[in-house]
């Protein structure tokens, strides 16, 4: 669906990116992670064709990007804000005619979902009258009414309420299930662990990794097991920090080099063995331990 | 190209639903023609309900004879100045005029007195008055018979024609070609500096509020940016539109009911008061005559170009301001280059085109594009040459396109642009960015 090679941008002496490349498969949700300042932003608004990458190639479905492919993105930035004077309908209309569409469509499309969110009151209001979260959802129908097969969302949970949140979340989704590729740029790990099929993470203008989130976890885990035993044989060394909880005993150890199952077969040899799991890191751990790890070689090289 | 016509749309309707827009242009010609016409019926009521003021002349020469007036007599009489002093203050005359015994060849010491402050009318009036008689006195005294003295007296007014290329004639007067560019350049400078204010709102508001980064993702700022000041332009003209036929239908009416001449020459002869100009004596008719001499085609065509060129050429720069800021209050800073030229071709219309629209720099304030929208207004109703006026809109065209350029520059990073104060500086590295 989209495939970015070697793309380049500076804004003076500053890297925004640096050799970024990036391959994005249809129909999956797709996180771009990253700390702030890191090139998110920068890469998102040249896949818009906001701003122009200073070298790179940028293809969607094997073309090359061009200001037709406009109205198959659907945008939602980050910091984002509709017309406050203007009235709901007329700044629906407006966006999607903006995107291409006819009025005729645009004006059946707005209704029906205007109708599925149970928003058709709303029609006639103006937006400085609208909660914020009311707002938020005016402005996430107004990104997909014409129906982009690649949706772009900056932070799309933030200002919405728990109960508004899960309601995006589903149509999110929803559209992946109609085929829309989805790249979800955002902080909040659980989101991604939740949503997201591949991540890429891009940290001080480079990508430092991507994957599907499965690749992700394995290839960054620690090789650390949770054990459990009981019935000890013998005391166990006392380096383990062991833990004794009503005859169980419960420590983590690294694999140092063995397979697990050597591992196990000493284990087993120890005493029985109640649990014997590996630790999966979470993406929140990845996440804060690359983007240190990276500082601190930045800092130290 | 479809995409500009949806901002240009958007930004024309959004103004002029807003019923502040429908108040302020239906308000605005109300309000001229009722001042007008409350100053008109002011002065009429004020002259038939004057009482006439009459003022006590003691003169020691028995010479002088002041002519009653409308509004002033004169009573003389040989009461001491005492006497006379005392009339006034207890309000039986108006004022004292006191003439001591005086050379003619150096009159000194003739006194005015009054309760109130004689205004500036009266004390010509009597100056003028004695100027005459002791004028005549003199040229009687050096042996001029009075009887040919007042058959000397002659009244003179000079009819100017204007001679055109083709020789053709057309009555032309100053008075006349002084309003009409007072007029024009004034309602240009005010159209810039209010629309251009709105486009720069307009930017701003669309870049505090974060809309403009997803209507970027839609269009190129350059569209977003020409669809707004074509928009605004649109509201403009339709604006200036109903002004026209309001104020025609209006004055009319304000005509027809005080049944008075023509209140558009009297708006004239008040303009022409206040800038100290001599108020014209012209008869409706000869008005009339030079109002037909005028080349309506050319002073309107030409109005339309210069009001919208100078507002294209303006509302550019006001369009790249308003990108390259936060706030209104940030603004300030980057007015003073837009508001100078203004100011300077402004002041330029008074104090060179309209009384000297011929001169050198009249000429050069009607040829430079950030001047010549109001300076060339002044100029068009004395007659311009042809060559001029191409060179001038052709400059301006010119003009209007590098602002447009500038802006557009400053424009598409400074809309994306948040939290940073920029200096000349950063905008002079924005232009300079190729991309």
């Amino acid at each position: 669906m989209l495939e970015i090679k070697q793309l380049n941008k500076t804004y003076g002496k500053n890297r925004a990116l640096t050799d970024v490349d990036l391959h994005v498969p249809k129909g999956v949700i797709f996180g771009l992670l990253g700390p702030n300042g890191a090139g998110k932003s920068t890469l998102i608004r040249i896949i818009n064709q906001i701003i122009d990458a200073d070298s790179g190639e940028i293809q969607i479905n094997g073309k090359k990007l061009a200001p037709d492919h406009i109205s198959q993105i659907g945008y939602l930035p980050e910091e984002r804000g509709l017309y406050k004077k203007m009235k709901v309908w007329d700044q629906m209309l407006y966006f999607a005619q903006l995107k291409g569409m006819s009025k005729a469509e645009s004006k059946s499309r707005i209704n029906a979902w205007l109708g599925k969110m149970d928003m058709l009151s709303w029609r006639e209001k103006k937006v400085e009258d609208l909660s914020k979260g009311m707002a938020q959802k005016v402005q996430f129908i107004s990104t997909i009414l014409h129906e982009p097969a690649l949706l772009i969302l900056d932070e799309p949970f933030s200002g919405f309420d728990p109960v508004n949140a899960e309601i995006i979340k589903d149509e999110i989704l929803e559209l992946k299930e109609k085929g829309t590729t989805v790249i979800l740029s955002t902080h909040r790990m659980e989101s991604v662990e939740l949503l997201c099929d591949q991540v890429a993470m891009i940290n001080k203008s480079c990508k430092i990794l991507d994957g599907s989130i499965r690749e992700v976890k394995s290839s960054y885990r620690p090789n650390i097991f949770h054990v459990t035993l009981e019935d000890l044989q013998a005391p166990l060394p006392s380096a383990w920090k062991a833990v004794e909880d009503g005859g169980l005993w419960h420590f983590s150890l690294a694999l140092d080099g063995k397979t697990p199952n050597e591992l196990l077969a000493e284990l087993m040899q120890m005493g029985q063995v109640a649990r014997f799991q590996e630790k999966i890191p979470s993406m929140e751990d990845i996440f804060i331990h690359q983007v240190k790890n990276r500082d601190y070689e930045i800092e130290h090289v | 190209m479809n995409k500009i016509w949806l901002v240009i749309q958007r930004e024309y309707l959004s103004r002029v639903k807003k019923k502040s827009f429908l108040l302020a242009t239906l308000l605005t010609p109300l309000i001229f023609p009722a001042i007008m016409g409350i100053f008109i019926w002011i002065a009429v009521n004020e002259k038939e309900n004057q009482s006439l003021r009459i003022i006590e002349v003691v003169d020691e020469n028995n010479l002088f004879f002041m002519e009653s007036s409308d509004q002033y007599a004169f009573s003389f009489s040989d009461r001491s100045v005492e006497e006379a002093k005392e009339l006034v203050q207890i309000g039986d005359r108006y004022g004292f005029l006191l003439i001591p015994k005086i050379d003619l060849e150096d009159p000194q010491g003739i006194t005015y007195y009054g309760e109130e402050n004689p205004n500036m009318n009266l004390i010509s009036y009597l100056e003028s008055s004695l100027r005459k008689k002791i004028e005549d006195q003199r040229l009687y005294d050096s042996g001029i018979d009075p009887q040919i003295l007042s058959e000397i007296r002659t009244s003179v007014d000079v009819t100017a024609i204007t001679l055109d290329e083709e020789g053709g004639e057309r009555v032309s007067d100053a008075t006349v070609n002084y309003a009409i560019g007072f007029l024009a350049g004034i309602l240009i400078y005010m159209f810039i500096f209010i629309y251009g204010n709105q486009i720069m709102q307009g930017v701003i508001e669309e870049k505090s509020s974060r809309i403009v980064e997803i209507l970027v993702s839609s269009l190129k700022p350059f569209q977003l940016m020409m669809g707004k000041i074509v928009g605004i332009a649109g509201v403009g003209l339709t604006q200036l539109l109903i002004w026209i036929v309001l104020i025609g239908t209006l004055t009319t009416v304000v005509t027809g009911f005080l049944g008075m001449q023509m209140p558009q020459q009297q708006a004239m002869e008040m303009a022409q008061a206040d800038m100290g100009e001599a108020v014209p004596n012209g008869e409706l008719g000869e008005i009339l005559a030079v109002i037909q001499g005028i080349d309506f085609v050319t002073l309107v065509g030409a109005f339309v170009f210069y009001f919208l060129g100078g507002y294209l050429l303006y509302g550019a720069l006001f369009a790249g301001i308003g990108s390259a800021v936060d706030a209104p209050s940030d603004a300030q800073q980057f007015m003073l280059p837009v508001t100078i030229p203004l100011i300077v071709a402004y002041m330029g219309l008074f104090v060179f085109v309209l009384q000297d629209p011929n001169s050198t720099t009249s000429f050069w304030l009607s040829i430079v594009p950030l001047t010549s929208p109001i300076a060339m207004m002044g100029r068009i109703s004395y007659g311009v040459p042809f060559w001029e006026l191409f060179l001038s809109m052709g400059l301006l065209i010119l003009g209007f396109l590098a602002t447009t350029w500038l802006a557009g520059k400053i424009y598409r990073i400074g809309i994306l642009m948040h939290g940073t104060k920029p200096s000349y500086k950063t905008l002079w590295k924005w232009i300079k960015t190729s991309n």
